[in-house]
């Protein structure tokens, strides 16, 4: 790597031409670019996820009442209230969003994009065109999603799972007309964004390591991004094929999934041959691994900072890798656990309970080693490391509410009840979110060169934890209760007329909990122009991309990073100094003499 | 601050258990928090196995929710004047950990199978045929007695006319209401018409989706009379929350009234619409 390629982004943007400008911004082929371009275009849709979100929690707190302010706004027809197609559009628009535009993008896109090339040690991606076109796939998919809004029906309604028959039939539901075609485009641009991110990391990581940065001196969010991607790889094509089997059932007059005898709002649909749990299999073969494509690269993050805050090594890095690995592998046959009332032989069940049981053992293991790593550490609780610890909280919560689904006679009585939602809004929220936030404190100084602010870091955390419990807690109890998922106004139901109090409860913290995320939006945005300015290293970390400047400039590294530990030898005797990073040589060894590579603190 | 971030992480297991102590006392604003009344000879084996894994998991729950806590307390940087314990694990302890939650979940996998194989595999039996042994393929089932198909937005109901056989020109039928003897082996077939529904008895802790294009059977055995809830639990279309129907249990000789009642309103029907 020639000196003559690092330079800055900003220093050079005052002489930029327009074709400049456009090139090194929009169309970048720089993974920096690519990366912050997902982190900012998925914390947007978290805004609008989370509105949306807002809006289900409206109805089911106060069931067809006008909603202030915005209501006679949006929906001046129905004189201020949510209609029930509304309100499924809600929770399946909620759903999407979050899922295929938040989680999936801002971990792979976002965070893959932004650390993979650092921290192992390379100049950009394999493939750096192949990296811009996987951002540039998902505005189609953002196009296609956001205008099914102002499609007949306001939106796809048929659930984020998007069940056929009532998916495939125009007739079936309001929203099931032009918006949902459009919603099958959409997912399957983002499955194609997906599909050449992953294929992108795969080559990066395998092919473009630093000298001396072995596989098993990956930190260990390398690692998670790494089985993501090949969870991707291998599940996608199943996604990308059961869309177009719907979309050509519902244009084409196929009839994969609609079986014969069909009468849908009177209409004889002259459909047949075909069979709707096709659907639920195929969908379920991508959208359980996609699953664990959500939390993997997080558990990866949260290791690292964990580590690096505990001022201690990761407690059994192998077995961490391992269990990634593990989870990754049973992934793959334990889809059915979603289908155990659905009408899937009742055999299948009892094959799928045992192998998705047996997936609740390297989540065990890995909570017992985050325990084990802070464990005898000297820990401070800076904020991303306080996100760090409530993603390990949370995840126990989470992985624990799992068994109950998992158990098959159990899950006759809770399944699609809201003990699933508080089970996925636990690992996915109280996971996945909050290790996200973790990671965003944790690398922005990386990404801007600047810190964000600690105590307001403080009070976002503090508020989003307690809120998010306040939500998500008490749906448990609703769950035992038997209290049904997706239906616009329970409380005519003998059975769940008195639960009406407890979800206004938990309205009002999911309020709190939006309201307190403009708190990050300040310092985030505060922080990019007049946080403190910080050196490269500002945590003390020991990991590669903390060689780098802050913010690298193209090509990341100004001299040639040689790796000659594991990313984790804190508090080492071998030297004085609380972290031994990675591309210090050791003491009895001193470098070849590389550009600034004893000390890149003094070039910079 | 490191103490207040530590107490505060102490009381996720502390409210969480307390919550679900609550619910189970049916104590203050938790009074009917907890699992609706089971009114089915089959349905406390899931409440005892919902509570068997509630039991397990709020063991490891507590356990590990303190464990953090402590930790967190304890090693504290401003209070912990120890040097860092340098380590990179320990083989005897990944084994340990791995080993006993295997154990425990494979447990908790064969200890359901039963619950789960009469929930919805070993349909009720009339007789165990000539060679007096279930499981053969001489059995003879129990028919249903009444069949349910799910139609947006409402529960066809349809039983058996006096020949016995569901499907023939003498049929009863009815919507949204479905009337059932107490303490008798209930088999109903259950299908669809458009799309996926899902018939839900929260009392009778029965659920099965109905798959249009599919017929299946759910059995159950109510015991005790009243007047049930009938849910729809899968989505299916805009006015899935009002597919709302209920289940009246009485006795055998009620049933037969109101069966005999709805024979003869429909027979009305019938020769007045000629």
């Amino acid at each position: 790597m020639s000196t003559t390629t690092v330079g800055s982004h900003g220093a050079a943007g005052a002489q930029m031409s327009v074709s400049q400008f456009i090139d090194t911004y929009v169309f970048s082929r720089d993974h920096k670019i690519i990366g912050l371009q997902f982190l900012f275009s998925t914390l947007l849709w978290f805004l609008v996820g989370g509105l949306l979100a807002l809006g289900i929690r409206w109805q089911l707190a106060w069931p067809w009442s006008d909603m202030p302010v915005i209501g006679r706004m949006l929906f001046h027809t129905e004189g201020g209230q949510i209609a029930p197609e509304f309100y499924t559009m809600l929770f399946t628009m909620h759903a999407t969003v979050m899922i295929f535009f938040v989680i999936i993008p801002i971990l792979a896109g976002a965070f893959g994009n932004y650390l993979i090339p650092l921290m192992i040690g390379a100049d950009d991606m394999a493939f750096p065109t192949l990296n811009m076109l996987s951002y540039w796939f998902m505005w189609p998919a953002f196009i296609c999603i956001g205008s099914s809004f102002f499609l007949p029906g306001n939106g796809a309604a048929s659930g984020w799972t998007s069940y056929p028959p009532l998916s495939a039939v125009w007739e079936a539901a309001p929203g099931s007309g032009m918006a949902q075609t459009m919603w099958l485009l959409g997912i399957t641009f983002v499955g194609v964004s997906s599909m050449m991110g992953s294929v992108n990391y795969m080559t990066t990581i395998i092919q473009m390591r630093a000298p001396g940065m072995t596989m098993f001196r990956l930190p260990l969010t390398i690692w998670g991004m790494f089985i993501t991607a090949v969870l991707q790889a291998f599940a996608l094509p199943v996604l990308t094929a059961a869309g177009f089997m719907q979309l050509t059932d519902r244009v084409l007059g196929t009839g994969f999934f609609l079986p014969e005898g069909l009468i849908v709002n009177n209409n004889d649909m002259a459909s047949g041959g075909g069979q709707p749990l096709l659907w639920q299999h195929l969908f379920w073969f991508y959208s359980h691994p996609a699953v664990y494509i959500m939390i993997l690269p997080a558990m990866g993050m949260v290791s690292d900072i964990i580590s690096c805050f505990a001022r201690k090594p990761v407690f059994g890095y192998k077995p961490m890798v391992y269990s990634i690995s593990g989870i990754a592998g049973l992934g793959f046959i334990v889809w059915g656990h979603h289908m155990f009332v659905s009408g899937m032989n009742p055999m299948l069940g009892m094959t799928f309970m045992v192998s998705t049981m047996m997936i609740a053992l390297p989540s065990a293991v890995k909570v017992f080693n985050w325990l084990g790593t802070i464990w005898g550490g000297k820990i401070s609780f800076t904020t991303p490391m306080l996100f760090a610890l409530s993603f390990v909280s949370m995840f126990i919560i989470g992985g624990l509410s799992g068994i109950f689904m998992a158990a098959t006679p159990v899950d006759i009585f809770i399944h699609d009840t809201y003990f699933i939602v508080a089970h996925f809004h636990y690992v996915l929220f109280g996971g996945t979110a909050m290790a996200v936030f973790g990671a965003i404190y944790f690398w922005f100084p990386k990404m801007f060169g600047r810190m964000m602010n600690e105590p307001w870091g403080q009070v976002h955390f503090f508020l989003t934890f307690v809120f998010l419990n306040g939500t998500f807690y008490l749906m448990h109890i609703l769950g035992a209760v038997g209290f049904p998922r997706r239906l616009a106004d329970p409380y005519d139901y003998q059975t769940f007329a008195h639960l009406q109090p407890m979800n206004q409860f938990i309205t009002i913290c999911a309020i709190g909990m939006v309201a307190s995320q403009f708190i990050f939006a300040v310092n985030f945005i505060y922080s990019m122009f007049y946080g403190t300015p910080c050196g490269r290293n500002p945590w003390g970390a020991n990991s590669l991309e903390w060689a780098a400047p802050s913010p690298p400039g193209h090509g990341n590294f100004d001299f040639q990073p040689i790796v000659y530990r594991g990313p984790y030898e804190y508090g080492s005797p071998e030297v004085e100094t609380e972290n031994y990073p990675q591309w210090q040589p050791p003491p009895d060894k001193p470098g070849d003499g590389g550009a600034g590579q004893d000390n890149p603190e003094k070039k910079a | 601050m490191g103490r207040l971030w530590s107490l505060l992480f102490l009381l996720v297991p502390v409210l969480g258990t307390l919550v679900f102590v609550l619910a189970m006392a049916d104590i203050g604003p938790l009074y009917k928090h907890w699992l609706p009344l089971n009114a089915n000879s089959h349905g406390g084996i899931i409440d005892s196995l919902f509570l068997f894994i509630l039991g397990l998991t709020g063991v490891i729950f507590v356990g590990t929710g303190v464990a953090l806590f402590w930790f967190m307390w304890k090693y504290d940087e401003q209070r912990n004047r120890e040097p860092v314990k340098f380590s990179h694990g320990s083989h005897t302890l990944e084994v340990v950990w791995s080993i006993l939650p295997a154990a425990t979940l494979v447990f908790i996998a064969i200890f359901q199978m039963d619950a789960w194989a009469n929930a919805k595999m070993k349909r009720p039996l009339v007789s165990p045929g000539a060679d007096g042994v279930e499981g053969t393929l001489d059995d003879i089932f129990q028919p249903p007695l009444v069949e349910v198909v799910g139609r947006q937005f409402e529960w066809r109901i349809r039983y058996a006319g006096k020949d016995g056989v569901i499907g023939t020109e003498d049929d009863v039928h009815t919507v949204n209401t479905l009337f059932l003897p107490v303490n008798e082996e209930i088999v109903i077939e259950v299908t669809s018409m458009d799309v996926l529904h899902s018939f839900f008895l929260p009392n009778m802790r029965v659920k099965q989706d109905l798959v249009p294009g599919m017929k299946q059977l759910v059995w159950f055995k109510p015991v005790k009379t009243g007047v049930f809830d009938l849910v729809c639990a899968e989505l299916c279309g805009w006015g899935h929350y009002k597919m709302r129907g209920r289940m009246i249990v009485g006795t055998r000789a009620e049933f037969d009234e109101w069966l005999e009642d709805l024979r003869q309103q429909q027979n009305q029907t019938i020769l007045t619409s000629r």
